[in-house]
Formats: C-alpha cells, sequence, structure tokens
C-alpha cells in the first residue's frame, strides 16, 4: 500500500497536464488531494507498522539480465522520513495557494518531485533508489527557475549542478560496488552483506558520502543551499530544507554507512592534522558546518538567507549524529532529519509566503519599521514558535533531536561536542536577533539603524498598515507543522520506537560491529 | 566451401534487394508522373512508398531468418544482424517521415533514392565481415550521405557542410583503404576472422601498429569521435534536418557496430591494455585516448555553443567517447550495451531533429533563443524535445539513463580487476555531469524563459506531433522497462556467438 504514495504523486502529476488550461483552482485542488491521499497513505502506514523492522513492499524482477529488482519496502527509518514528505507535500501546497502563473505545471513539477522523494525513502535496490534520487534534480530545476525570485535562474542551476555532481559521485562508486560484488544484485541488503575489501571501502566511501552529503549541505559543499533556498519560491523551498536535503542525509546513512562501513572506521596508515579515519573528516565537517552556519546566519541582512544557513547549521547535526555510530546519535540524526524537516519548512513559509509575498521585501532592515507584529500577528507568532523549536527549547522536537546527538556526541568526540555548544549558543542569536529585527523592532532606533544602511526601495503598491491578511491555508499550514514539531517534541517515543529497531537491523550490522555502544 | 549460386545469394539478400528495388521506384514514378505536382505531394508518395519498401525489408527479415555465412564471412546472416538491419530500417522510417514536411528540395525522388541506398549501404556493412566488402558497403553509405548533406542548394551552410564532409570522409576513407592494404599485406586475406588468426600470437609489429591507427582514424571519422570529429558541427548544423537525423541516427548504429566488428574480430589478438598504470600497445590505447578525447572535447565545447544543431553535434561527439567505452571493453556483454546505447541514443537524437525540423520551418533558425517559450506555443513538441535532451544528458528514468548505467558497469567488468578501467568510466561519468549544464540550457529556454513579445502563432503540424510523442514515449518505455530491449540484444548475441 505504501507504495501508492509513489504512484498516486506520479498519478496526480500526470493528470495536472491533462487539465484545461489556466484552470487555478482546478489544478490547486488536485495538487491538495493527492498531497492528501499521500500523506493519508503515509499516516496509515506509520500507524499500523509500529514495530519498525523491515517490510516489504514490492519485490519483482526489475532487469533480470543484471539483477536489478523493483525492490520497495520500509523501516522505522523510512516510515519516517515518508511521513515527513507527506506532511511537507500537504502543507507545502497550503502554502502555494498564491501561486497564478502556470500553475498546472507548477504542481506538476510538485508532485513529480514529492513522487519521486517517496520513491527514494521507500527503495531497497541501490539502483532504484538511484533513480528516484535522479528524477528529483529536475523539477527542482525547473520549480526554482520558472517561479523563484532573487537570481532564480541561478541559484537553480547551481543547485541542478551540485546534485548532478553528487550523484555523479555517488553513480561512479556504485557501479564500481556492483562490479566488484560480482555484477549480479543491487540489493541494498546483499551488497550490505558483501564484503568488499577495506582498501576498496575506504575509497568507495567518502566518494559515496560525500556524492550524497553535497544535498545534505555538507560543508564546504554547503554553497547551492542558501542561494538555491533563497532563489525558490515558498513552497520548493519548503521542500528543499524540509525533504530533499533529508535525501542525502538519508542516502548517506542508507548507502554510504550501510554499504561500506570499514572505510568509514578503518583507522588510516597516516595521521594527517590529528585526524585518523573518514569518520573523523566528516565530524570535524559536520561541526564546522554547525558552527560556520551559525556564524553566517547571524550577519544576513536578507531574511531568507537567515534561514538558508540556519538549514546548513542544522544539517549539521545530522552529519555529526550519523559519524557518532551510537544508538543514541544515530535515532538523534534520524529524529533530527523529521524535526528539521518540519522546522525548516515552517521558517521557509513565514518567511517566504506570510512576510515576502506581502511585503515583497526580505531585507530585515526594512521589515523592521513595517511593525509586522502588529500587521500579522499570526506570522510573527508562528515565527517565534518555530524560531524557539530550532533553538532547541524543550517541549519541541529540535530539543530532543539536538539533545541525543549531543549526547551522542559526547560519547564519541568530546572535545567537538563542546564546539557544538557554541554553535547552538550562536543558534538562539541568531534565531533572536532576526527575530526582534523583522517583528519587533518597534522604530528604526530600536531595530538598531546605522546611517550607512539604508532602507531599500519598496515595491510601488505598497502601503504600510494594509498589509492582505493571513489566510486560512496559511493558518492551517503553519498548525499541521507546529503540531507536527510539538507532538514529537513532548512523545519522542513515536519515532523513537521504530527507528532504533530499525538501526538494529541486520542492514546496519556492519556499522554496529564497528562501533557502537 | 560451399559452393553457391546468384539465386541462393540474392535470396540472402533478399531484404538489401528490396530496399534497393524500393529506391529504383520511388526514383522512376517520381521521374515519371509526379514531376509536375506540387512538392508536398510529392514528398508525401515517396516516403511513404519508401517506408513501405523499408517495412516489408523488415517483414522479410523477420518472417524468414537465415542464417548464413557465405564466403568466410563475406554476407553474414544471423540474428544479431538481422536485429542490427531493423533498427537501421527503422530508424530510416523515422527519418523519412520527419522529411514528409520539408520543402528544403524540388529533387524529392533523388532525396528519397539516396537515403535508401545509404540504407542498403548500411545493411551489407553491418552484415559482412570481409574487409573489402566493409569498404565497399562504407563508400555507398558515405557518397550517399555527401549528396543528402548537399541537399538544401538554397543554402550556403547545406553546401559548406557537404563540402567539409565530402573531404574529410574522402581522406579518412583513404586513411581506412590504407590499413586495410596492410592487413592484406600481413595476413592475406580479407576476412576478419583469418587477420586475427595471423596477427594472433606475434609482436606488435610497425605495419600492425601502423594499421591499427589508420583503420582507427578511418572509422573514428564516421562515427564523429575526437580528434576526427571537425566535419560533424557543420554537417549537423548545415545539412537539411531529415539528413541531419539521417546521420546522426542510423548511420551511427551502423557505424559503431563495424567499428566493434573490426577491432574486436580482426585485431583480435592486439588488443593490448588500457589500464593507465600499465599501458600495453595495441588498439585499446588507441582508442582509450579517443574516447577521452572525445568525452572532454564534445562536453566542454557544446557548453560555448547557440546553435541547437552544433549543440547536439558535440553531444554526439561525447556520446561517441562514451560509446568508445564499450568497443575498448569488448566483450558479449558491452557490445549489448553498446547496442542498447545507440539504439536509444538513434531514437533520442532523431526526435530531437523531428523537433527541430518544425521549430526552423517556423521560425527560420535552431538558435537556442529561438526556443524561448517554446513550451507554451508547442506544449507537446517541447515535452517531447524535454524527454530527447534528458535522455541524452541520462537523467532516469530515460532510456539514456540505463544505457549509460549499463554501459559503464560492462566496461568495468570487462577487466579482472575492476579498477582496470576505471579511470575512463570515472572520466565519463565526470562529463554526464558537465553535459547536464549545456543540456539544461535548452530545457530553460523552453521551459522558463518567456515566449518573444511579437510571437506569431505557432503551427506544429499533426504528423509531427505524434511522431516525436511516439519517440518520446518509447525513450521513456525503454528507460523504464529496458528488459523490451535488452532481451532480444542479448538473445541475438547469444545466437549469434560474437
Amino acid at each position: 500500500m505504501l507504495a501508492w504514495t509513489i504512484y498516486i504523486s506520479f498519478l496526480g502529476a500526470a493528470a495536472m497536464l491533462l487539465l484545461p488550461k489556466r484552470s487555478v483552482a482546478l489544478a490547486r485542488a488536485l495538487a491538495l488531494l493527492t498531497a492528501i491521499a499521500g500523506f493519508a497513505i503515509a499516516l496509515t502506514a506509520f500507524v499500523i507498522h509500529r514495530t519498525g523492522d523491515m517490510l516489504t513492499i514490492t519485490r519483482v524482477p526489475w532487469i533480470p539480465s543484471l539483477g536489478i529488482e523493483y525492490h520497495l519496502a520500509a523501516d522505522g527509518i523510512s516510515l519516517t522520513l515518508v511521513l515527513l514528505t507527506g506532511i511537507i507535500a500537504v502543507t507545502g501546497v497550503l502554502f502555494s495557494w498564491d501561486i497564478v502563473d502556470r500553475t498546472k505545471e507548477f504542481f506538476a513539477f510538485y508532485l513529480l518531485l514529492i513522487g519521486a522523494v517517496y520513491g527514494v525513502f521507500l527503495s531497497y535496490d541501490v539502483f532504484l533508489l538511484f533513480v528516484f534520487y535522479e528524477i528529483v534534480i529536475i523539477p527542482k530545476y525547473f520549480l526554482i527557475a520558472i517561479w523563484g525570485s532573487t537570481r532564480r535562474e541561478y541559484g537553480a542551476m547551481k543547485l541542478a549542478l551540485y546534485s548532478f555532481v553528487g550523484s555523479a559521485m555517488v553513480l561512479i562508486g556504485l557501479v564500481a560496488a556492483y562490479v566488484a560484488a560480482g555484477s549480479h544484485t543491487t540489493s541494498l541488503a546483499d551488497l550490505a552483506q558483501f564484503p568488499f575489501s577495506p582498501h576498496f571501502q575506504m575509497l568507495a566511501f567518502p566518494l559515496v558520502f560525500v556524492g550524497f552529503a553535497i544535498l545534505a549541505g555538507l560543508w564546504p559543499l554547503h554553497t547551492w543551499a542558501p542561494t538555491g533556498h533563497v532563489a525558490a519560491p515558498t513552497a520548493a523551498s519548503m521542500l528543499l530544507a524540509g525533504v530533499v536535503m533529508k535525501l542525502g542525509a538519508y542516502g548517506c546513512l542508507r548507502v554510504a554507512m550501510t554499504l561500506f562501513p570499514l572505510g568509514l572506521i578503518t583507522p588510516w596508515p597516516h595521521h594527517i592534522l590529528g585526524l585518523t579515519s573518514w569518520r573523523d573528516v566528516f565530524a570535524v565537517l559536520a561541526v564546522i558546518g554547525i558552527v560556520y552556519g551559525a556564524m553566517v546566519a547571524l550577519v544576513q541582512r536578507d531574511f531568507k538567507f537567515v534561514i538558508g544557513y540556519s538549514s546548513v547549521s542544522h544539517m549539521g547535526f545530522i552529519l555529526l549524529g550519523l559519524m557518532t555510530l551510537n544508538q543514541i546519535g544515530l535515532s538523534g540524526a534520524v529524529v533530527q532529519m523529521y524535526s528539521h524537516g518540519i522546522l525548516a519548512g515552517l521558517l521557509f513559509a513565514v518567511v517566504g509566503r506570510m512576510v515576502y509575498a506581502r511585503t515583497h521585501t526580505r531585507e530585515l532592515i526594512a521589515l523592521g519599521p513595517m511593525n509586522l507584529n502588529k500587521l500579522i500577528p499570526f506570522a510573527a507568532v508562528t515565527f517565534v514558535i518555530a524560531g524557539m523549536a530550532g533553538m532547541g527549547l524543550p517541549g519541541f522536537s529540535g530539543f530532543v533531536a539536538e539533545l541525543m546527538i549531543l549526547i551522542g556526541a559526547w560519547h564519541a568526540f568530546p572535545a567537538l561536542a563542546v564546539c557544538v555548544g557554541i554553535g547552538i549558543v550562536i543558534g538562539v542569536v541568531y534565531i533572536w536577533r532576526a527575530m526582534q529585527k523583522a517583528f519587533f523592532a518597534e522604530s528604526g532606533v530600536a531595530a538598531g539603524f546605522s546611517p550607512r544602511e539604508s532602507v531599500p526601495k519598496q515595491d510601488a503598491g505598497f502601503s504600510p498598515g494594509s498589509l492582505p491578511p493571513i489566510t486560512f491555508p496559511e493558518r492551517l499550514g503553519a498548525i499541521i507543522l507546529i503540531s507536527a514539531s510539538v507532538l514529537v517534541g513532548i512523545y519522542p517515543q513515536i519515532l523513537l520506537n521504530i527507528i532504533v529497531p530499525a538501526l538494529n537491523s541486520p542492514l546496519f550490522e556492519g556499522l554496529r560491529k564497528g562501533s557502537w555502544q | 566451401m560451399i559452393p553457391i549460386n546468384y539465386a541462393q545469394l540474392l535470396q540472402l539478400a533478399l531484404p538489401e534487394v528490396i530496399v534497393v528495388a524500393t529506391a529504383l521506384i520511388v526514383m522512376a514514378l517520381d521521374l515519371v508522373a509526379l514531376r509536375n505536382r506540387p512538392a508536398r505531394l510529392r514528398f508525401i508518395v515517396a516516403a511513404t512508398l519508401a517506408s513501405l519498401g523499408c517495412a516489408a525489408a523488415i517483414a522479410r527479415i523477420l518472417l524468414a531468418p537465415a542464417q548464413a555465412n557465405i564466403l568466410d564471412g563475406t554476407l553474414i546472416a544471423n540474428p544479431l544482424i538481422h536485429l542490427l538491419q531493423i533498427a537501421i530500417l527503422a530508424l530510416t522510417i523515422l527519418a523519412l517521415l520527419i522529411s514528409v514536411d520539408s520543402t528544403f528540395t524540388e529533387h524529392v525522388g533523388e532525396f528519397v533514392l539516396l537515403i535508401l541506398m545509404a540504407t542498403a549501404g548500411m545493411m551489407f556493412l553491418v552484415a559482412s565481415q570481409d574487409l573489402l566488402v566493409i569498404f565497399i558497403s562504407l563508400e555507398l553509405l558515405s557518397l550517399s550521405l555527401y549528396t543528402l548533406a548537399a541537399f538544401s542548394k538554397r543554402s550556403l551552410q547545406s553546401w559548406e557542410a557537404a563540402i567539409k564532409y565530402y573531404l574529410f570522409g574522402g581522406m579518412s576513407a583513404a586513411f581506412l583503404l590504407f590499413g586495410f592494404s596492410l592487413l592484406y599485406g600481413f595476413s592475406n586475406s580479407t576476412s576478419l576472422p583469418a587477420i586475427a588468426a595471423s596477427i594472433h600470437g606475434s609482436a606488435l609489429n610497425p605495419f600492425l601498429a601502423i594499421a591499427i591507427v589508420t583503420t582507427a582514424i578511418g572509422l573514428g571519422f564516421k562515427i564523429a569521435a575526437a580528434p576526427f570529429h571537425f566535419w560533424a558541427p557543420d554537417v549537423y548544423q548545415g545539412a537539411p534536418a531529415p539528413t541531419a537525423a539521417f546521420i546522426a541516427s542510423a548511420s551511427k548504429v551502423a557505424s559503431f557496430f563495424i567499428f566493434f566488428q573490426i577491432v574486436a574480430i580482426g585485431f583480435a589478438g592486439a588488443a593490448g591494455t588500457a589500464t593507465i598504470s600499465h599501458i600495453i600497445r595495441g588498439w585499446m590505447p588507441v582508442l582509450a585516448l579517443m574516447a577521452a578525447a572525445s568525452m572532454l572535447l564534445g562536453n566542454l565545447v557544446a557548453i560555448r555553443q547557440t546553435s541547437l544543431r552544433r549543440l547536439l553535434a558535440y553531444s554526439a561527439i561525447a556520446h561517441a567517447g562514451y560509446m568508445l567505452l564499450a568497443i575498448i571493453a569488448h566483450t558479449q556483454q558491452s557490445l549489448a550495451a553498446l547496442l542498447y546505447y545507440v539504439f536509444t541514443y538513434a531514437l533520442a537524437t532523431l526526435g530531437a531533429f523531428a523537433v527541430i525540423a518544425v521549430v526552423e520551418a517556423q521560425k527560420g533558425s535552431d538558435e537556442i533563443s529561438h526556443f524561448d517559450g517554446l513550451s507554451r506555443q508547442a506544449p507537446v513538441l517541447s515535452f517531447s524535445l524535454a524527454i530527447f535532451i534528458l535522455s541524452l544528458a541520462g537523467i532516469p528514468p530515460l532510456a539514456g539513463f540505463f544505457g549509460k548505467f549499463y554501459l559503464f558497469v560492462t566496461v568495468l567488468g570487462s577487466t579482472p580487476r575492476t579498477a582496470d578501467l576505471l579511470w575512463l568510466v570515472a572520466l565519463a561519468i565526470a562529463m554526464s555531469a558537465v553535459s547536464l549544464y549545456y543540456y539544461l540550457r535548452v530545457l530553460k529556454a523552453m521551459y522558463v524563459a518567456p515566449p518573444p513579445p511579437a510571437a506569431k502563432e505557432f503551427r506544429s503540424p499533426i504528423l509531427s506531433q505524434i511522431l516525436v510523442a511516439a519517440l518520446a514515449a518509447a525513450v521513456i518505455l525503454l528507460g523504464c522497462a529496458p528488459h523490451l530491449l535488452l532481451k532480444s540484444i542479448l538473445a541475438a548475441i547469444q545466437a549469434s556467438g560474437l
């Protein structure tokens, strides 16, 4: 049944093209229905399947002469991310209610992207996974290039090329692994069992891991993320930060780390700068990402760039969680995938849809004098909640995730855990700053106007004091996202109950053998 | 040796005979009955007749599949060759269908005659393992193509293309003939297996080395591999659209197959290795150089192109580089991968040219900027062109992706150690990442850019729409279910024991 999340989305995309020209309302309704159907299926599966171990959905030969199978399955990790995709898909449609230009095409690309994302999370055959992973690239490009804003064509092309370079690296690694394992299976479980030589793994691991991690915003290959997020229309930034970045992290965990565990943990013959294995390297890069992302977010003038860099920072937590290689750190990483997906979606919705679509500016300096907390109080409240959740305040999913990752990191890399603490503190500050400047700057002086910064020109037609009110779909979307975060924040077992058994499955045996506490 | 007579020979070559007979009939009919009719009607009649002829030839191959090897491989019939001939005939039909709407010439009969002659040449080309027959068929093919490239007599570009094609082609034929003569010189035979037997075990003497290099140059020209690619951009740009489509599809299929056959069978003993740390002289390192040069040059130069046809030409050079990898691997599996790749590549390129033909007819140029906003003027054509382009870029789930994947897998699997040819595969994958940039530019023009303000009504002929939609459907289908085609390729290779 879960497979229908994929098919329904693709069918919805195809049906979208058959709608009559200029049928905005119809396209919207169809998109919403399709997204809700996918979400309903994901939710049902999530509720029914409470053990977290692997559930085979479909397994049929696809290209028999190469041993490639059409193999869909789900374990706790997949289910968590499928659920996340469902939530983001529905709310993304709600926040795209204002798309009136080429609506049909917009939602067709949107649903194509969603379907492929479901596909990645449900694939248990590396070939199939790669196919879905690459399908994502093209709709993503168009969503940004056609409906985006600031430097959209540049941002879209940069994102597409980064993604494609990443998947080229993955492809080299996977083709080599497939041939080295005898060219007769691409099944994830079988390849994970195959004893690749440590030498091979040490070469293949970084290639595949970095290939995926580019999409997860690994520093210093994260530069597509801020430009891409900023250029994208609201729904696309939500998808991008909410689920597409998770694809990268998921690929790291599901493919790179399960296929080549030895490449990750085997110590190098020489120490380089005190680093002894690939694990150390990526842990350090993840921490740099956390701190760097937060520091850069601190000095941005564009509201959306703040959120864009905060994504880089939060994705660093996921990568760090993966590198801890202990159960608490890894499950924390998966919870963080969910949590960041929800919260980044929410933040981009506030900035892109609630604020930018109304004020036509994202300059913090220009937003300050508008008294947005009076004009659109709902947006202000939502941002405060989302910001606090992002800072990691207890009661929200971010708190659980970051705490687990920190504990895991404390066991694995005590020194790095301290640096992460610094990152968290800066995280509080940049959220605070953005919140204060955008929503609660009572006057220009209070917002810290310096004489050399001038207020950028606003679009014609903007008159202070008369912003359109927040619409019902926006309210609904925000409420869904906030509840999704709070629910997990209050009762994290809802996810952990299925994530932990999944991490204990035979698939991750290689990792457990290496270092498991 | 079994004595044979002409009746048997003609029976065996009946598909080719049908094609040639159709060519003559079309020519005569056009000359006698249709001379004063409008060009469009003549094109419809001639193309329909010629397509029927090709279809009859396909039917003959399917209904009476012969298995024969006459005079040491002078003329061979086996399932693999039938598969190739069917593919060539099918691509010819498609190219003929593209030509139906053309207005570039009044010499309809001659045009269709030459296309069919080239087809007959290709059919003989793939069906022979004898140097003389190979050379003669190659010349039949090439001479027809030179003329076809020049067919748009009102266009200076077409002249230029044909002259360049002819000069480079003539030179490469000389190289090829020189190589062949050396091969004959030390093996006393023109049959590929006999040549292989005579060079087997002997050290790589200078004559053999020269023969290898000159043969590679001659064939490298046919497949437009760098550095013998100079004709390709001009021909792709200048030749009439149906000709360009024909050159880019059917003739590629035949040329790649014969290239594979000559080096894999004829030079069987002189392969050498292309492992970068351990190069042994032979034809493998020569082809490896050509492949690397083609991939680099094709992909990097394509970035700068503003004309879609030239872009496709450089992309063809890059694809020739990828396909050379399969020739370098020269295993049964890699032959299957090569055939899958070249078939699907031919479909996508043909489709792209079909769209170009329509756009050119409406807008007068194939500059990428003329595709601005096409998605809102001609949604079917744009969507199909997007599919073809993405397939060329190797985006799943389109046929081009599986072609690449399978090709790389078989190339890596062809050597005892996985890492031996990894440098070539890694280069190919890296370069295909580069290629996405220029392919996306075309999509960007169609989907992102706004249509020109004073846009005329865009009229897409219904036949072209059906044709490209069918081709796009085929590209998607072969990508989602590669086994449909792969199965028959593998079975044919098995049955032919190549």
